[in-house]
């Protein structure tokens, strides 16, 4: 995983939580962070917006911490490009 | 204290035009769930609601009259005037000033409105149509109800999120119970099928891909619905007086807020509610029959309301009948309560307590008997009905055999 996505997710996690930077790392759980299901939710529209990606209800269902939350998004943003160098 | 009795209902939703069409569903358990016509799903990440199929304002309204009515002021009018005629009530001038109406409503005419807005935002129109604010208003339903009938007595709406129709049916119950009024029309209307608003709620991700399921282990989530049912309530006493039909009788009225999340349900706000209900009541646990759960199908709202089951009745929680019948009328919102108010009432008076569809597989989690797939005819003297909302607000009614 590249260091500047899962960057760009931590400060995205940081910022629509509200909480310093420094305290997200890619080791974070969400229950030690305080992030419920709402915030989540919140999280993943503001991941939507910051790589352009659409991301489907059912890939986020298993999600529990960072780390999935880093490959998830790293995922679909591959898929994008691909589908960008198809065309 | 007066007896409150419920001797007109009507309805217009997705399993019908009116409450034999919903009896009928009910007792078959066959759900009004499918594609989205009102607007285009092409750009949402799912695809279907329980919308009152093939639409139109013809049949109800003339062209002009539609042109000042939101689709969902439209239907509370509809139901209402099935209400009203189902009573059999003659009106005169002392009762036509004296009556209330309450209705409850989550997003009033915002379909309207997000047309509005498309209209200037997205078009580029530098302006909305004169009728936005009266068609989007929450009240609309109620203020059209009362032109309808010529009623001008006390008149309101009450919006909490997918509570309202309990509060509103719950406040004109204590009306008519403390002689405040001698009648009212009370329950709920919705329309939220409009670009915008499934938007809105496409982004909170609680919206089921395929269909409701609720208490089943692989639900996905709830599916939104449209409609209203209303009601017409009046003193036991007078009713019987007139030779009334009684539907049912609403016997008690609880509430409660969860002060705890935004969206998340707490388990013991919703316990508090039904324990408010059985105490206006003057009920004990054991003599409630059948409940019908708020059951949205989400993977929090399950596991909690059952939760809040078991905490109240104790050991009768597994000789409870409960299902959740917005497995077939969809999540409707604000009139969501008015809908399965309606559905108990027909439990109690038909003897055949509505199913959950759709079920697939137990939830450890979810184990009550929730009435999987089947009707089931049984004799119920007490029921609930169980609303619990977004914001924590929530509304649980009581309703006994007519």
């Amino acid at each position: 995983m590249s260091d500047d996505l899962s960057q760009r997710v931590l400060k995205v996690i940081a910022t629509s939580k509200r909480i310093p930077l420094e305290t997200v790392t890619i080791d974070s759980e969400f229950e030690q962070l305080g992030i419920d299901s709402m915030d989540a939710v919140e999280i993943l529209f503001a991941l939507e917006n910051e790589f352009d990606i659409n991301i489907p209800d059912d890939e986020v269902r298993s999600v529990r911490n960072v780390r999935q939350m880093c490959e998830g998004v790293e995922k679909l943003v591959a898929a994008k490009s691909d589908s960008a160098a198809k065309q | 204290m007066r007896r409150v009795a419920i001797t007109g209902m009507g309805t217009i939703c997705a399993l019908g035009r009116n409450t034999a069409e919903f009896a009928e569903a009910l007792r078959e358990g066959r759900p009004g769930i499918g594609p989205i016509h009102s607007t285009d799903m092409t750009m949402m990440r799912f695809s279907n609601g329980a919308e009152v199929k093939d639409y139109s304002h013809q049949p109800y309204f003339d062209d002009r009259h539609a042109d000042f009515m939101d689709r969902f002021a439209q239907f509370a009018v509809i139901a209402a005037r099935e209400a009203v005629t189902d009573s059999g009530i003659q009106w005169t001038p002392e009762l036509l000033e004296t009556s209330a109406i309450i209705t409850g409503s989550c997003v009033g005419g915002q379909s309207t409105e997000d047309t509005g807005f498309h209209d200037v935002y997205k078009l580029g129109q530098n302006r909305v149509h004169p009728l936005t604010i009266p068609k989007t208003m929450a009240n609309a339903g109620a203020s059209h109800i009362s032109m309808e009938f010529g009623i001008t007595g006390p008149s309101f709406t009450i919006s909490t999120a997918c509570s309202s129709a309990a509060h509103a049916i719950g406040q004109a119950y204590w009306m008519v119970r403390n002689g405040v009024s001698d009648l009212a029309i009370t329950g709920g209307s919705e329309a939220p099928f409009s670009f915008g608003i499934l938007k809105a709620w496409e982004a909170m991700r609680v919206v089921s891909p395929d269909t409701c399921r609720p208490f089943s282990k692989d639900r996905r989530g709830m599916i939104l619905g449209e409609g209203s049912a209303m009601f017409v309530l009046e003193p036991l006493e007078a009713a019987q007086a007139r030779g009334a039909h009684i539907h049912a009788e609403i016997v008690g009225f609880g509430m409660s807020a969860d002060a705890c999340h935004i969206t998340q349900p707490s388990a013991e706000g919703a316990a508090r509610a039904m324990r408010a209900v059985l105490k206006d009541a003057k009920l004990s646990p054991e003599q409630v029959g059948y409940i019908n759960a708020h059951g949205t199908a989400t993977p929090a709202n399950d596991p909690t309301e059952t939760a809040a089951i078991r905490s109240v009745f104790g050991p009768h929680a597994d000789k409870l009948a409960i299902s959740s019948t917005k497995s077939m009328h969809g999540h409707a919102l604000g009139a969501a309560a008015a809908l399965e108010c309606m559905a108990t009432a027909l439990a109690l008076r038909d003897g055949v307590l509505p199913p959950t569809a759709n079920f697939n597989q137990p939830d450890p989690q979810c184990d009550l008997d929730v009435i999987p797939n089947q009707a089931r005819a049984a004799q119920v003297e007490y029921a609930l009905c169980n609303s619990f909302a977004f914001g924590g607000l929530n509304a649980v009614l009581a309703l006994r055999k007519g």
